[in-house]
C-alpha cells in the first residue's frame, strides 16, 4: 500500500489543509492582522486622492453628421479630458460598452439637432458618464461647461448673435448639455473605494500569508521531514492554499457588509456571481504568492518581493489612479496584474449590474493570469532537496 | 526525476530481499565540492548499522540519497529493494527519516503532530494511532503541549515516535542523539535495539564512540570516501594498528616527547596515561625502547580502541586529501 489513488491524495491534501489550519489559529498576531487589515484600510482608506486625468474613452452616439456635430466633437476631443473612441449606432450597443467599462463617457446627439440651433430652439446634447469612479469622470464633467462656447465660437455664424464678447454674454447659451452621472449620481468616492479596497486587500493579505507558508517550512527545517514524506508537491501546494481561501472570503464577506452598512454601496448586480468571482481571483492570488514562496530562500526575502508586486498593483490596477489616464505602456502591464481585472468585475457588479456577459473578456484574463501562476509554482516546487 | 534506470527494472517490494540498502558508487557534488565520493555499502535487514565520521564528511548528505532527498550525481543502488533513484516516491512510504535538527512543527502540539504524519502516509485510524503513540512515549499528559517547548531529550523521542508512527521498514537517524543527556541516550538505545529486535533495519549516524559500540556493524566515512567498514571488531583488526600505553608523572610533557619520535603516529593523552601508536610494531617498540627504561613510568601493550582507528584512519585520508590537492575542507 503505497498509498496512490485519487482517494489517497485527497486524504493527503486533507492531512496538511487541518494541519496548516492549526498553525493558522495558533498564531494569532496573524490571524489578527487578517481581521484588521480590512477594517483599518476601510476605515483610513475611505478618503479620496484626487487627479484628473486626460483622454478618457469616449463613445458618440450620433443621430447626425453636420459641421456642427463635428465642431462639437473637436471641441469635445480639445478639452483633452474626452477621446472618442467608439462610434456605436445603437442605444443599446453605447450601453453594452459602457457597462463593461470600455467607454467611461457616451456622447449622444438628437436628430435635427444642427437645425434646432439655427432656429434657436436651444437643444439638449446628452452626456452620460461613467461615475462610479468619480475621480475619473469628474474634471472631465466640469469641463463640460465650457464647451458650448467653445464649439458656438467656431461655429458663431450659425448664431443669430453676433460674436462672443460684443455684449451678447446674457443671452441664452445656444444649446444645452444635459450631463448624467450615471451609476453614481452623487459622486461618492466612497462608491468607489469599497471594491478597490476589496480587491487590494485580498491581494495583500493572500499573498503575504502564502508567500510566508513554504519559505516558513524552509526556514524552521520541516521541509525537510515534508520532503521525506509520500506527498506530492501539487497535494503540499492544495493543502496549504485552501484554509487561505476561506480566510478570503471571510475577509471579503466582511468588506462587502461592511461597505454596505458603512458606505451604502449598492448591490446592483447578482452577489453569487460578485463571490464566485472573487473566489477566482482569491485562487490567483494564492497561486501567485505561492510561486513567490517557492523563489524566495526565506520570510524576509518572500514579504519584499509580496511588497515589489504589490506596488505596480496598487498604482496600476485603477485602484489609486484611474486605469484610463494611464499610458499605454502601463496599461499593458496593468492587464497582467489580477487586481485590474478584479477591480472592473467587483465595479461592474457592485455599482452597473454588470452580467457574466459583460465580464467575459476580464474572466478570461483572470483565470489564464491564474492557470499560468499556479503552473510555475508546482513546477517550481523542488521536491528534493537538490 | 533523473533518467535512469539503464539496468533491469526492479521489481515491486513484495520478496523481500536480504539487503535493506544496497548502494555502488554513489558520488554527490555541490558545485566544486565533492561531499560524497564513490560510496558503496551494504546494510542487511534487521541489522543496526552505525555511519561514522567527522563533522562534514558526508553523513547527513548519504542519508539523504538514501532516501530520494538528494539525487546523486553517480552511482546506483537499492534501498528496500526499491531503485532509490526511479522509486523515491515508493521509499519514502516504507522509510523513517530523522533529521538531525528537530524538524516537526513546533507550534503544533505533540498529539497534532503524530496525528498529522499518521495521515499523511495513510495510517488506518490516526486519530487512535496517535494516542498509541503518545503512551508509548510516555508523553500521556504533555500531549498537547506544544512540540517547541519539550525539552531536547522529549524532542528527540518525539521525533522518534513520529518517524516508526507509520511502521516504517527502515529507519535513517541522523545523529539522532546529539545534544541529548547520556539518560536519554541510554533509552533511546534501548527503543533501538528493541525495534531492531522487532525485524527494523536501523542506519545511525553519530559521533560517540560508545554509541558505535552498541551497533551490529558499523562504516566509517571522511572526507566523503568511506574507509572502512565491518564489525566493530573487524574494523579495530584490520587497521593494523599496534598501541601502547604508559602512565607516569606529566603526562602533557611525555605526550609532547613522544610525538617527535619516528615510527609513532599517533599519541593521545588519557587522564594519566598516554595512549602511543603506530602501524610498524617494530619501529614503534624501537622508539619507545628508551623511555620504557625510564623510571616512574608503566608500559604496556594494549589494543587500540575503536577511537584510536577512527583518529588514524581520519589523519591518513586527511594527509590523501590535502595531497590530492582537493583542497576545501568539506562542511555538510
Amino acid at each position: 500500500m503505497s498509498g496512490g489513488g485519487p482517494l489517497g491524495s485527497l486524504r493527503r491534501i486533507g492531512a496538511m489543509m487541518r494541519k496548516e489550519f492549526l498553525q493558522l489559529l495558533r498564531d494569532r498576531v496573524s490571524f489578527a492582522t487578517m481581521i484588521m487589515i480590512p477594517l483599518l484600510q476601510l476605515v483610513l482608506f475611505g478618503y479620496a486622492i484626487n487627479t484628473t486625468p486626460r483622454h478618457l474613452p469616449t463613445a458618440v452616439l450620433a443621430h447626425e453628421n453636420t459641421s456642427l456635430t463635428r465642431a462639437i466633437l473637436a471641441s469635445l476631443e480639445n478639452t483633452k479630458y474626452f477621446a472618442v473612441t467608439h462610434h456605436p449606432r445603437t442605444e443599446a450597443e453605447a450601453e453594452r460598452l459602457m457597462r463593461s467599462g470600455d467607454v467611461l463617457f457616451v456622447v449622444e446627439i438628437p436628430a435635427g439637432f444642427e437645425r434646432a440651433v439655427r432656429r434657436g430652439e436651444n437643444p439638449s446634447m446628452l452626456v452620460a458618464a461613467d461615475a462610479t469612479d468619480p475621480v475619473a469622470s469628474g474634471s472631465a464633467l466640469a469641463a463640460l461647461r465650457t464647451l458650448v462656447d467653445t464649439a458656438m465660437t467656431r461655429e458663431r455664424f450659425i448664431v443669430e448673435g453676433g460674436p462672443r464678447g460684443s455684449g451678447l454674454e446674457d443671452q441664452p447659451p445656444a444649446f444645452e448639455i444635459i450631463t448624467h452621472a450615471r451609476y453614481n449620481p452623487a459622486a461618492v468616492t466612497q462608491l468607489n473605494i469599497v471594491p478597490g479596497l476589496l480587491g487590494t486587500i485580498l491581494t495583500m493579505t493572500m499573498l503575504i500569508f502564502t508567500a510566508l507558508s513554504v519559505t516558513r517550512e524552509i526556514e524552521r527545517g520541516t521541509m525537510e521531514t515534508l520532503l521525506a514524506m509520500p506527498i506530492r508537491p501539487v497535494e503540499v501546494m492544495l493543502g496549504k492554499i485552501a484554509p487561505y481561501v476561506m480566510v478570503g472570503a471571510a475577509q471579503a464577506t466582511l468588506i462587502v457588509v461592511a461597505g454596505i452598512v458603512l458606505f451604502d454601496v449598492p448591490v446592483v448586480g447578482s452577489l453569487g456571481l460578485l463571490a464566485a468571482l472573487t473566489g477566482l481571483f482569491i485562487v490567483a492570488n494564492l497561486s501567485i504568492g505561492y510561486t513567490f514562496s517557492t523563489l524566495a530562500q526565506n520570510q524576509l526575502q518572500a514579504v519584499q518581493m509580496t511588497f515589489m508586486y504589490f506596488l505596480p498593483n496598487i498604482l496600476l490596477s485603477g485602484f489609486m489612479f484611474p486605469f484610463a489616464g494611464m499610458p499605454q505602456w502601463a496599461q499593458w502591464i496593468s492587464e497582467t496584474l489580477p487586481l485590474t481585472h478584479y477591480l472592473r468585475m467587483v465595479r461592474g457588479i457592485l455599482l452597473k449590474g454588470a452580467t457574466a456577459d459583460d465580464l467575459v473578456y476580464d474572466m478570461a484574463a483572470l483565470t489564464a493570469i491564474m492557470l499560468v501562476a499556479m503552473l510555475i509554482a508546482v513546477s517550481r516546487f523542488r521536491q528534493t532537496l537538490d | 526525476m533523473s533518467a535512469a534506470a539503464q539496468d533491469t527494472p526492479v521489481p515491486v517490494p513484495v520478496p523481500v530481499p536480504d539487503d535493506a540498502i544496497e548502494v555502488e558508487g554513489l558520488s554527490k557534488s555541490f558545485g566544486e565540492r565533492v561531499v560524497v565520493r564513490d560510496l558503496s555499502m551494504r546494510v542487511r535487514r534487521g541489522q543496526i548499522y552505525g555511519f561514522l565520521g567527522p563533522n562534514g564528511s558526508g553523513k547527513t548528505t548519504t542519508i539523504r540519497m538514501l532516501c530520494g532527498l538528494l539525487t546523486p550525481d553517480a552511482g546506483r543502488g537499492t534501498c528496500l529493494g526499491l531503485d532509490i533513484l526511479t522509486q523515491a516516491r515508493a521509499i519514502r512510504r516504507h522509510v523513517g527519516y530523522m533529521t538531525q535538527k528537530f524538524s516537526l512543527y513546533a507550534d503544533l502540539s505533540v498529539r497534532e503532530n503524530l496525528e498529522f504524519v499518521a495521515r499523511i502516509y495513510g495510517v488506518p485510524d490516526p486519530v487512535g494511532a496517535a494516542r498509541a503513540a503518545v503512551e508509548r512515549l510516555g508523553l500521556t499528559g504533555r500531549d498537547r503541549q506544544l512540540a517547541g517547548s519539550l525539552s531536547g531529550g522529549w524532542k528527540q523521542r518525539l521525533a522518534l515516535g513520529a518517524c516508526i508512527l507509520p511502521s516504517p521498514q527502515l529507519l535513517l537517524l541522523d545523529e539522532p542523539t546529539a545534544g541529548v543527556d547520556p539518560k536519554a541516550r541510554r533509552e533511546f538505545w534501548a527503543q533501538i535495539h528493541e525495534l531492531a529486535a522487532e525485524g527494523l533495519t536501523v542506519l545511525v549516524s553519530t559521533h560517540y564512540m560508545d554509541e558505535a559500540e552498541r551497533c551490529h556493524e558499523i562504516a566509517y566515512i571522511a572526507y566523503g570516501e568511506l574507509l572502512a567498514q565491518g564489525t566493530v571488531e573487524d574494523v579495530i583488526a584490520r587497521s593494523g594498528l599496534v598501541t601502547w600505553s604508559v602512565t607516569g608523572a606529566d603526562p602533557a610533557a611525555l605526550a609532547r616527547e613522544l610525538a617527535a619520535l619516528p615510527g609513532v603516529e599517533m599519541v593521545a593523552p588519557f587522564g594519566t596515561s598516554v595512549h602511543v601508536g603506530g602501524h610498524d610494531a617494530a619501529a614503534l617498540e624501537a622508539a619507545i625502547a628508551p623511555y620504557r627504561q625510564r623510571p616512574g613510568l608503566d608500559w604496556r601493550a594494549d589494543a587500540p580502541t575503536l577511537e584510536d582507528v577512527f583518529i588514524d584512519l581520519m589523519t591518513r585520508s586527511k594527509d590523501n586529501f590535502a595531497k590530492d590537492g582537493a583542497g576545501k575542507d568539506g562542511r555538510r
